[in-house]
């Protein structure tokens, strides 16, 4: 049976200010969802959300896996459960080989019951797949030995994300603007990644502003966000109708919570910046 | 009280520092009286039989400690009291060379430490210190028959005097600092090394100090002598069990390294919390040659060490690689003093300290430049991490500088586990406690891949024993 990542009349807050105001959406194992929206509408707040950043208060409503509820799970656990964000901003982790890192990572993952102290993967298997994915995704292998995203350019980061992806295999991915900041043969590259890995065993969100990564990964849904509500749900032609005319039709089918997006902009410029 | 099996931390309930057991002390062959005077320092010189030199070194320096005022800067010293304290405690008859001939409650001591298992795989040669003496040593034959001499500083008194009495002192005189001239008073084990001229040893030396007894001081005399174009890597350990009342290690490290030489000596400190300790160690390196400390301060109580290098002659070079952890009850006073006493002479320092539960680690650091020293070159970088809001780190940089040519470069930086690190490793599996783990481990890599992998993976180890229980 697929699995099912289900999200019920989501509120959330940062820093007392709510941001989503009653999200829900259901993503099942192999489909793949677009999520759209001008800036500052919660598409990234929500992605936050979901993995369980400590910042990102859910105020009411559930994150369910399976049933599972998320709720009070942290971060670790989450990802335990199959739960993946490639990051729009990933972090540098200085002295830390991605090598290293994606073993641990690995092991955590594929036995979510491991305990601290006990041992890693099999380092000979674990050497031979990781060479095998950085080839499939065109990256140097020296990228092992490097430290994690210490110096990487924008692109080698999205990359790494994609690596990550490949290597845990997560039952949900959710994808944050993966394809910004990137030239478009970087975009075509991690747009062909995805394409390879998205399966019938992986349910994935895509946040974006641009097509290209959804013409290589045609979603069945898309979902448009407006002032921390998702207004609309169609299929791709809507991402594309979208892609062409922007939100202005979008914002005069639903004048209210374009009103409100108006009065966020004005009260609370910074939420936009917010990661 | 007589066991058979150490005692384990846990039964006395001591929190998890995996070193902390101690073994029975009964079968001691000797124990001086706590407190210090001219009598004690008598007893020891008496014991060992030595020569009247010595002796009056002694004497001579013990009237300088009790004249010598306590620090007023460093750490806090007011809980320690000289007067109760154990000054000379000998535990075995002598210095063995087989491990099957050390008393057997030691013997386990060092296979629970893992020092024969070492020695067996990466080692030159050995030195355990246990109290006051050291009860076994080893040098690789071949090592021997080139002329290196590995010893206690003891047996080097009586089997090398001249050598002993040409270069004992000469590099931190019995008056440098209180604690140097309590050393010179009181001293006993340690190692003595002499590396002939072109002498290049592939394989670490190590020495392996133990303290035992509770409220004991320990107090080795090292004296390491690398002869032109020689080179060594010596190496030392340090553990201790944990007691409720306070111990002392103050040890005096005197380096010679001449033209063309290279010595590198890496300490991994990881006394219990209840010791003091207190350490003068100072190199001089002369021209052409090498200095480098690799030092790790990861326990005691309180540490104040500042491993310097005088730089002597046109082309030497030193460096110093500071590692400081301190936990919860620690303070780690760690650091380097350079001090360029020649031309063209270049020295580095690279600190990195870590503070959390309230522990408090910090750079102390001196580059020093005489009115002849032009065309020196001096980089000093330190960082600090701190893990919690508890936690302090502090950053004292002297530089002391009585020419104008010449290039002095200083950088520190202080940085918090950022959240989002945590939450970057974290939304990939990791807990807490292991995603702290690994960007603690990150920020000292710099560090750690410097040392050979043995001690590597043994830093790695402790950071991680550190972390454990740090969080959440």
């Amino acid at each position: 049976m697929s699995s099912l990542l289900k999200i019920t009349d989501l509120h959330v807050s940062v820093d007392e200010k709510p941001i989503l105001k009653g999200v829900s959406l259901e993503i099942r194992q192999g489909e793949i969802h677009a999520l759209m929206g001008p800036n500052g509408s919660g598409k990234s707040t929500l992605a936050y959300t979901l993995v369980g950043h400590p910042k990102y208060e859910v105020t009411s409503g559930s994150i369910e896996i399976d049933g599972t509820p998320l709720n009070d799970l942290d971060p670790c656990e989450r990802a335990r459960l199959g739960l993946f964000l490639a990051f729009q901003y990933p972090v540098t982790i200085p002295g830390v080989k991605v090598a290293d890192f994606l073993r641990h990572a690995v092991t955590n993952i594929r036995n979510p019951a491991r305990k601290e102290g006990e041992s890693l993967i099999a380092m000979k298997e674990f050497r031979k797949e990781l060479k095998e994915r950085m080839e499939a995704l065109g990256m140097d292998v020296e990228f092992a030995r490097r430290y994690l995203n210490e110096g990487f350019s924008g692109g080698e980061k999205k990359r790494m994300e994609i690596l990550q992806l490949a290597m845990l295999q997560p039952k949900f991915a959710i994808l944050d603007e993966t394809d910004s900041g990137l030239d478009s043969d970087a975009v075509r590259v991690v747009s062909e990644g995805l394409r390879k890995l998205a399966g019938p065993q992986m349910g994935v969100l895509i946040i974006t502003h641009h097509e290209r990564l959804l013409e290589y990964n045609v979603p069945q849904f898309t979902h448009v966000m407006l002032a921390g509500k998702i207004v609309e749900t169609g299929d791709a032609s809507l991402a594309h109708e979208l892609h062409n005319h922007g939100y202005a039709t979008v914002r005069q089918r639903h004048p209210t919570e374009a009103a409100e997006e108006q009065e966020r902009q004005k009260t609370a410029p910074a939420i936009a910046a917010v990661r | 009280m007589t066991t058979d099996v150490p005692v384990l931390e846990d039964e006395i309930g001591v929190g998890d520092y995996q070193f902390g057991f101690h073994d029975p002390t009964d079968k001691y062959v000797f124990q001086s009286r706590r407190g210090l005077d001219r009598q004690i320092v008598e007893q020891i010189s008496e014991m060992k039989n030595e020569p009247a030199w010595m002796r009056k070194f002694r004497l001579d320096a013990l009237e300088m400690f009790f004249q010598r005022p306590m620090p007023t800067w460093g750490g806090d010293m007011s809980e320690l009291d000289f007067q109760n304290m154990f000054y000379y405690v000998k535990a075995s008859q002598g210095q063995e060379k087989s491990w099957d001939d050390v008393p057997e409650d030691i013997r386990k001591t060092y296979d629970r430490l893992g020092i024969p298992e070492a020695e067996k795989k990466y080692l030159a040669g050995v030195k355990a210190q246990y109290e006051s003496e050291v009860v076994y040593g080893s040098l690789q034959e071949d090592l021997a028959k080139q002329g290196v001499i590995f010893t206690d500083t003891d047996s080097a008194l009586r089997d090398y005097p001249d050598l002993v009495r040409e270069y004992f002192g000469t590099v931190i005189p019995s008056a440098d600092n209180k604690f140097a001239a309590l050393n010179s008073a009181v001293w006993s084990g340690g190692s003595f090394i002499y590396v002939p001229k072109g002498v290049k040893i592939e394989f670490p030396l190590q020495a392996y100090f133990r303290i035992n007894t509770q409220n004991m001081g320990q107090f080795e005399r090292t004296l390491i002598i690398v002869d032109e174009g020689a080179s060594i890597h010596y190496v030392e350990g340090c553990t201790a069990p944990t007691y409720s009342s306070d111990s002392l290690h103050s040890a005096v490290v005197e380096i010679l390294v001449k033209r063309g030489g290279r010595c590198r000596y890496t300490t991994i400190q990881n006394w219990s919390n209840n010791v003091y300790n207190l350490v003068t160690k100072r190199a001089k390196a002369y021209g052409d040659s090498l200095m480098e400390w690799v030092d790790g301060n990861l326990g005691s109580k309180l540490t104040m060490k500042y491993p310097a290098i005088y730089l002597m002659e046109p082309g030497a070079r030193g460096e110093t690689l500071s590692i400081a952890f301190a936990g919860k009850g620690q303070h780690q006073d760690a650091g380097a003093k350079m001090v360029h006493c020649a031309p063209y002479t270049s020295s580095r320092v690279i600190s990195k300290s870590i503070s959390k539960d309230g522990g408090r680690a910090g750079y102390r650091g001196l580059v020093k430049a005489t009115h002849d020293a032009h065309h020196c070159k001096s980089n000093v970088v330190c960082d600090a991490l701190i893990l919690d809001s508890k936690s302090r780190s502090d950053t004292y940089p002297y530089i002391e500088v009585n020419n104008n040519n010449l290039t002095i470069e200083h950088e520190a930086s202080v940085s918090k586990i950022a959240e989002e690190q945590l939450l970057y490793l974290m939304s990939r599996g990791m807990t807490e406690t292991e995603a702290s783990a690994m960007i603690v481990t990150g920020f000292i890599e710099p560090l750690v891949k410097e040392l050979p992998m043995e001690y590597a993976v043994e830093m790695n180890r402790l950071i991680e024993l550190q972390m454990e229980g740090s969080v959440g």
